[in-house]
């Protein structure tokens, strides 16, 4: 219901509600186009097995106990969300043109929802990208551990750096308004942040000042949880607990953010 | 939905000195509107004289500099969600999904706009089936003509039976059987559901054959007001035009910004 009224239980009720609404309008669109989801799958295709095989053959990289290839496995899947996620904004910008986004706003669902429901649209998509990756591993003989509960553990990780990415998405399309600028800003922010992180080689080789940045970095965590979900052997250096919380962390404040801005793209 | 007491007697949708600044510049000054429950009025005006942004204030997209706004006795800035429940509304654009089907356009509304799950699917099949459009229910929007879509709007907006329903320049771009199957619509809207209607066009003969009243806006303000034919009488003269004329000393040309006209030229384009 409302501002007043609703009991706090039909108010969360609501949220939900309206929320899987805009996954399933997501869901709906990609079973009639699905062809996205295949040509995003060359990018993390190039990285496992040109990238990665390379890498592993000349064994430049120090990684502990895994292969190269083990390594980078999770973070091939990290970037792969980071990238459908952090462009997810750029829909915003056309839905508004189009008119789309008025709509959405006029009806009686909570700000917040929306934002969320995007977010989550953004970690449907990049779903299969997981499933993409997992075919990519096996292939080239990763050990990946297939447990229930790492399955579990990797959806949420997944779903939760897409919630990240595609909010920040998000709150830049609310501020910068046209596609031009947003993909200026976009291709500006992703090289840096899959960088200053440790997707594709451990911290402890970055000279001191990376690692400070990618401590900062949620892609970091997020590939830390992957990781050690991910991957037989794999371990953590955060902490499992620590990476969801921060992930979860970083996803509610920009999302309490992007409700706020969500609204004035209606202007 | 019951109204709120004692706005019964009120105008279903009333403004007070509404009023809308951006950077300086007043797209909207203190507008006075008093719609009665089941009419349809009509906002006129050319491109940039303050119509769309006084729908959006309306609509809860754009909250007001100044002045005060009700719909069906909710104020729109202290209480903008529950106006949200008693509105629909279409953008000039067209904003139905191109990459969605038709129903899935209607479905996807319906649950935003609290139509009951079960009945959600229902509904949408049945309004397919009011625009006559059934037989493409099933098919992408991407394949409709222009006309096809402004009627899947116009019924997407009305599904869950608001009591206003905004409509922003909902013939533009349209050829003359088209905008008079929209005509249709909106007329049977009214008489059906008792739907009041608020829409804005620059097209005088449209408001004529289609409004009980209108309001004639002009460089961001309300310049007339009152029935169509009582406009006439008293300006002495024969058409709305002429109305128009003799209220802004200037025929209704088409000004507005670059992004305004860039936004109709592609919205035709989509009609093509």
């Amino acid at each position: 219901m409302s501002v007043e009224g609703g009991t706090a239980r039909s108010d969360a009720g609501g949220f939900v509600s309206k929320m899987l609404v805009m996954v399933e309008l997501e869901a709906r669109k990609l079973k009639h186009d699905p062809t996205e989801l295949l040509t995003r799958a060359i990018q993390p295709a190039l990285w496992l097995l040109v990238f990665g095989v390379v890498l592993n053959e000349i064994r430049i990289i120090p990684t502990g106990d895994l292969t190269y290839l083990e390594f980078l496995t999770p973070g091939v899947l990290a970037q792969s969300v980071l990238f459908i996620s952090i462009f997810y904004g750029i829909s915003i910008v056309w839905e508004r043109d189009l008119g789309i986004v008025q709509k959405f706003l006029v009806s009686p669902t909570p700000r917040s929802a929306l934002v969320t429901g995007k977010a989550l649209s953004a970690g449907l998509r990049s779903l299969s990208q997981a499933l993409i990756v997992y075919v990519l591993a096996m292939v080239i003989g990763v050990s990946l551990d297939l447990g229930p509960l790492n399955i579990i553990v990797m959806v949420v990780t997944v779903l939760l750096g897409a919630a990240v990415f595609a909010t920040l998405s998000l709150i830049i399309a609310c501020l910068v308004k046209t596609r031009e600028r947003f993909m200026g800003i976009g291709q500006m922010i992703t090289m840096p942040l899959f960088f200053a992180s440790n997707a594709i080689y451990p911290i402890s080789i970055m000279p001191t000042w990376l690692q400070v940045i990618s401590y900062g970095n949620p892609l970091t965590y997020m590939v830390d949880a992957l990781r050690c979900t991910m991957i037989v052997g794999g371990t953590t250096d955060f902490g499992l607990g620590v990476d969801l919380a921060v992930l979860g962390g970083f996803a509610l404040v920009l999302v309490l953010i992007a409700g706020r801005l969500y609204p004035r793209v209606g202007w | 939905m019951e109204p709120a007491s004692g706005v019964e007697a009120l105008g279903i949708v009333r403004t007070e000195g509404l009023t809308r600044k951006f950077n300086g510049f007043t797209a909207v000054d203190s507008i006075e509107l008093d719609i009665r429950e089941g009419e349809v009025f009509g906002l006129l005006g050319p491109n940039g004289a303050g119509k769309t942004t006084t729908i959006k204030m309306l609509t809860t997209l754009l909250p007001p500099t100044s002045g005060k706004a009700t719909v069906d006795g909710r104020d729109v800035r202290a209480r903008p969600a529950q106006v949200r429940q008693v509105i629909g509304y279409v953008p000039q654009m067209l904003s139905a999904d191109a990459t969605l089907t038709g129903y899935e356009n209607l479905l996807i509304f319906a649950k935003l706009h609290d139509v009951p799950r079960r009945e959600a699917g229902m509904r949408a099949r049945q309004a397919l089936g009011d625009m006559g459009l059934s037989e493409f229910g099933d098919r992408l929007v991407r394949t409709y003509s222009g006309g096809m879509v402004r009627r899947l709007e116009i019924a997407q907006s009305a599904l869950h039976r608001p009591r206003v329903l905004f409509l922003d320049e909902p013939t533009i771009g349209l050829d003359p059987l088209a905008r008079r199957a929209v005509w249709e619509m909106v007329r049977r809207l009214r008489e059906e559901h008792g739907t009041t209607i608020f829409l804005t066009t620059h097209l005088m003969d449209e408001a004529d054959a289609l409004c009980d009243r209108v309001g004639i806006m002009h460089r961001s303000h309300l310049v007339a007001l009152g029935e169509p034919a009582r406009l006439k009488e008293e300006a002495g003269v024969a058409t709305l035009d002429e109305v128009f004329i003799h209220h802004t000393g200037g025929t209704i040309e088409t000004g507005g910004s670059i992004r305004e006209i860039q936004r109709e030229r592609m919205t035709a384009r989509r009609l093509g």
